[in-house]
């Protein structure tokens, strides 16, 4: 497992996948599907790619699996090029998001596919689809038919049959979208369970944050066809690269500022916007003028009647709205100014500390919970 | 919403039913009747079906009507599918809606339209060509089989596209070739599509009159074209013992096809 952000650990001198400048087209689009992806992975990681649909995440799942071929670029796997290689000969298997069971075919049968397909003998073959079902606890409903099954239960089989080949990469489209909540939760910590088991690397494609960031390793985030940021899930999310990444990893407070003052790691920041001046730390000293916005997630924010001293940033407004969410209360503020402002407290002292519409209030945070976004 | 029929629908439903099926009715019952006159009831009595099983020339001409039946339906069927497989799967290339029109014409076009230009077309053949020689079961057979395909390219077409794309790429990405994908994903999933486009293609070649009296010649008579001769000389009961059995094919052919279609629509693939 390669630490958090750090570039993948490569094992030996062959990087395991490498996607070199992948472009795609496809005819009568306005614009690219994948715009130029150049991406590393190690042996054994759980990555993430994340966007929006139409960012171009499963056209890139799909080359990778052989059933689109790129326009320009190239595709390694263990320094194999995978060019010309037709999708029944890669080393890649994939897990659909409509799960794509055969349904004329029992659980076992569905899950045996792959190896019958390899010409394996017949007892292996029982013994390995026996030894795989145990490993997805579907032991019991080998001889079932996938219109027996629950949505939990497709999705194990669908994995189960996706691994039994032992391939180098597996593909994961949108892997819990057909699940419903509950379901998807207990899933998540299963999938990373199984993979850390089997040691395989799992690429998978998500538009939702929260399934990649409690997932995976590392995570890439994708706009428009193009990587906008790779890194591990708290980096991504406490660092983003950008608004678009500050933006699609959850809730954030955007304030459009100009820099005014900037020492070694600290940089002072003059917001017309909300008419004051916010002090923020940041790793690059920046010239005097630059535009930039400064980012803060509403859990980073602190509000009280008075202002903290422990605060280098404090802010004035009214509350405006409440919404309780049981473990935290999401709060929107309006500033004096009238921008409104998110902030999320935690739910500790119970029913006792709440928030009344209206009621004047403080918002205020430290020099390091804010971002500054460059771009 | 209720459930419950009004009085006048209610009345309306029987005076349909009886307006359609009535006839029908009075020919199976007739079936049975143990008078030589159609019309005159004089107790039940099987003898014309006795009489008819006697009858060569309707034996004869049954046995060339299922043979037609199995040819047209079966080529009807391979070309068929071949046509309702480009549809679905090639969504754009030059002429296609006119190639889409084309295999469903025979559906609307008039029957002795179809006729008269397939025999048009034969005697044309023959002489240019010297084939077709003389006209008979082989003509007639190919004349329904332009009919049988339009059917079943319609009900293929159908099929195919509500069929998950992605078992397809599965059975791709785990192993299996191309033509192994055909044969043990695709292949069993449309099966009951197939099946019951094939039961429509022989019930319509089956039953057609208007076709097989243009494209036929002199050695081939099938069933409806020895009732239609016969009627006109006057009904006799081995006709409406003939009608019954034919009508009891025919039902119990468009029932097994329904019910196949049936399932596929209600099966979890689609």
């Amino acid at each position: 497992m390669p630490g958090p952000g750090s570039r993948p650990a490569s094992e030996g001198p062959i990087p395991h996948l490498v996607l070199a400048n992948v472009a795609k087209r496809f005819p009568q689009a306005a614009s690219p599907a994948v715009d130029g992806v150049s991406l590393e992975l190690a042996r054994g990681e759980f990555f993430a790619l994340l966007g929006p649909s139409g960012c171009g995440k499963t056209t890139l799942l799909r080359m990778l699996a052989g059933f689109e071929m790129p326009d320009a670029g190239s595709i390694r796997i263990d320094g194999q090029d995978m060019g010309a290689v037709p999708p029944y000969a890669r080393p890649v298997n994939m897990m659909f998001q409509s799960y794509a069971l055969f349904p004329h075919m029992s659980v076992a049968d569905n899950v045996g596919f792959g190896l019958r397909q390899a010409k394996r003998p017949k007892d292996e073959i029982a013994a390995r689809v026996a030894a795989m079902l145990d490993l997805v606890k579907l032991g019991a409903l080998a001889r079932r038919k996938p219109g027996q099954l629950s949505g939990g239960e497709k999705q194990r089989v669908a994995l189960a049959r996706a691994l039994i080949n032992e391939p180098k990469l597996l593909l994961l489209d949108e892997p819990l979208t057909a699940l419903d909540r509950k379901l998807r939760e207990e899933t998540r910590f299963e999938l990373v369970r199984i993979q850390r088991r089997v040691g395989i690397t799992f690429l998978m494609v998500t538009h939702d944050q929260e399934e990649a960031m409690s997932m995976a390793s590392r995570i890439a985030v994708m706009e428009k066809g193009r990587i906008a940021q790779i890194g591990a899930p708290a980096e991504v999310y406490e660092r983003p690269a950008n608004r678009f990444v500050a933006g699609f990893l959850g809730a954030i407070n955007l304030f459009e500022a100009r820099v005014v003052a900037a020492t070694n790691d600290l940089l002072t920041l003059d917001s017309v916007e909300i008419g004051a001046r916010l002090t923020v730390t940041h790793d690059r000293v920046l010239p005097l003028g630059t535009e930039v916005a400064l980012a803060l997630r509403p859990e980073k924010l602190s509000l009280a009647r008075m202002p903290d001293s422990r605060w280098n940033n404090s802010l004035a407004g009214t509350v405006r709205g409440v919404a309780y969410r049981g473990e935290a209360s999401d709060v929107e503020i309006e500033l004096t100014c009238g921008k409104i402002v998110r902030a999320t407290m935690a739910n500790i002292g119970g029913a006792r500390d709440t928030l009344d519409i209206g009621q004047p209030i403080f918002a205020g945070w430290s020099g390091e919970a804010g971002v500054v976004l460059e771009q | 919403m209720t459930n419950r029929l009004s009085p006048f629908l209610g009345t309306m439903i029987i005076v349909g039913f009886a307006f359609l099926y009535g006839p029908i009715a009075s020919v199976i019952v007739y079936s049975f009747n143990a008078s030589r006159l159609v019309t005159v009831w004089a107790g039940f009595s099987t003898r014309w079906y006795v009489e008819l099983l006697s009858n060569d020339q309707i034996r004869n001409a049954a046995l060339t009507s299922f043979e037609i039946a199995l040819i047209s339906a079966t080529g009807a069927l391979i070309l068929g599918t071949l046509a309702g497989f480009v549809l679905s799967r090639y969504r754009r290339f030059a002429g296609r809606t006119i190639f889409g029109g084309l295999i469903t014409g025979p559906l609307v076009m008039p029957e002795v339209i179809t006729g008269l230009s397939l025999l048009l077309l034969f005697v044309a053949l023959g002489q240019a060509i010297g084939w077709p020689k003389e006209r008979g079961v082989l003509t007639i057979a190919i004349a329904h089989i332009t009919l049988g395909m339009a059917y079943v390219s319609v009900v293929v077409e159908a099929r195919l596209s509500s069929f998950d794309r992605s078992l397809e790429e599965a059975a791709l990405d785990l192993g299996a070739k191309p033509a192994k994908v055909f044969a043990v994903i695709t292949l069993p999933l449309i099966a009951p599509a197939l099946v019951a486009g094939w039961l429509l293609a022989f019930t319509l070649s089956l039953d057609d009159l208007v076709i097989a009296s243009f494209t036929s010649g002199p050695s081939a008579t099938t069933l409806p074209m020895v009732i239609f001769s016969s009627v006109r000389m006057g009904v006799s009961p081995q006709i409406n013992a003939l009608a019954t059995l034919l009508l009891v094919a025919v039902a119990a052919a468009v029932l097994i096809a329904g019910r196949i279609l049936a399932r596929t629509r209600n099966s979890p693939t689609t």
